[in-house]
């Protein structure tokens, strides 16, 4: 029962009361990027969320089959990054054989997830759940989940910038500002799922 | 040596600042500057890695090949990453432990990787010194001039510039003013050009 709870309260952080973007304030160069329009915005959330579940997946087996044996903690940073890299362009090569219309979409931006910071944020708070099942559970969901929050954040972000394209803006805020501006009252309506206690 | 080559390097973290006209590397921008002394030390951090890595790849700008140039340089300022990581674990400790996980995004920041792709593989390394000393003040600047409203805000009881919502709400309005303000001072400097011109038109046609 327990660990369900602890469970429950990791995926509800990483999903709404942690959202990566609008509650921590992470990856808004892909958030403001890529999120002019829908299509777009969900096919960048859908990559992230991939890389994020299989490179937290590697990094956690990496973790407890070399780093933590061998001592090498010091450098954990350097071997993320690598991993991280090394899958997107794995990823890039899939795509390019397998899913040609995908990877036209994405386009430029699939490069761009190497270099996302909720990636190697969450992995480094994966490798911190202890080697058993529920830890390898976790290390599964919680990436799952962020990368679920990431997508529910640009998609909405891109709901509204389309309907901003319309709109009439004063001539200072044209472009950036009032796309910053509509981003923090979505950080301020997010900011209430904190409140929440489970 | 081109004098218009290194103007340029010079001026391009004012003209082509990395936070308020490229709007790129904004995680820490936004996450991290809900007071002065994070803001200025974070955006320490990321100048000094801007500035070796830079500097370095400028070196070794001809002995990367061109396919494999992004593993190298994601290795490289991941290694400058931990270097001063560890240097700040054990002199700086305090400051350490409350940036925490964000000093690790250092390594992932987008300007690094920008400056990196589009002028430390292009330039040799003395104007790419120029260029990422530049670049990084001018990120310094962005970063603590943030810091320093949304403290004051936060000082004076609105609790909210200290959430994530403040930061998005306060950089939007100050990418807005920094655009406006640079604009005035360009259309000024034209203006003034452009009178010069005509003055030297009717004077050449007086001599005439």
């Amino acid at each position: 029962m327990n660990d369900i709870a602890t469970i429950f309260i990791t995926l509800m952080m990483g999903a709404l009361t942690s959202n990566a973007v609008l509650n921590q304030g992470l990856s808004i160069c892909s958030f403001l990027g890529v999120s002019k329009k829908t299509s777009n915005a969900f096919g960048m959330g859908a990559a992230v969320t991939f890389v994020l579940v299989i490179s937290s997946l590697i990094v956690y087996g990496v973790q407890y089959s070399f780093i933590v044996p061998f001592k090498l903690e010091y450098l954990d940073l350097i071997v993320f990054i690598l991993i991280i890299a090394a899958l997107v362009q794995l990823l890039d090569i899939v795509l390019k054989r397998f899913a040609p219309t995908m990877y036209s979409s994405l386009g430029v931006y699939l490069p761009l997830v190497t270099t996302n910071c909720v990636i190697i944020y969450t992995v480094r708070r994966v490798v911190g759940y202890d080697l058993s099942t529920l830890g390898l559970l976790q290390a599964f969901l919680d990436p799952l989940f962020v990368g679920l929050g990431f997508i529910l954040a640009i998609c909405l972000m891109s709901g509204v910038r389309e309907r901003l394209a319309l709109g009439k803006i004063p001539k200072t805020f044209e472009g950036f500002p009032i796309v910053l501006i509509a981003a923090g009252i979505f950080a301020m309506a997010f900011s209430g799922f904190i409140g929440f206690k489970i | 040596m081109d004098k218009q080559k290194i103007k340029e390097a010079l001026f391009g973290g004012l003209n082509n600042n990395p936070v308020f006209i490229l709007v790129i590397g904004m995680c820490p921008v936004i996450a991290q500057s809900n007071t002065i002394i994070k803001a200025f030390s974070l955006g320490a951090a990321t100048a000094i890695v801007l500035i070796i890595s830079n500097v370095v790849v400028s070196f070794l700008r001809n002995f990367i090949p061109d396919k494999v140039r992004i593993p190298c340089y994601i290795t490289i300022v991941a290694t400058i990453t931990v270097v001063i990581m560890l240097l700040m674990e054990s002199y700086l400790n305090d400051l350490y432990q409350t940036l925490g996980s964000f000093l690790a995004l250092v390594a992932v920041n987008c300007i690094i990787m920008a400056r990196l792709e589009t002028y430390a593989s292009k330039n040799a390394p003395i104007y790419t010194v120029l260029d990422s000393v530049s670049m990084g003040l001018g990120f310094v600047f962005a970063i603590t001039t943030l810091g320093v409203v949304r403290q004051l805000l936060t000082m004076a009881k609105f609790d909210i510039f200290a959430t994530t919502a403040g930061g998005f709400i306060v950089l939007g309005f100050m990418i807005a003013a920094f655009t406006s303000v640079s604009k005035l001072i360009n259309d000024k400097l034209q203006k003034r050009k452009q009178v010069v011109v005509v003055e030297n038109c009717t004077s050449a046609r007086e001599i005439v």
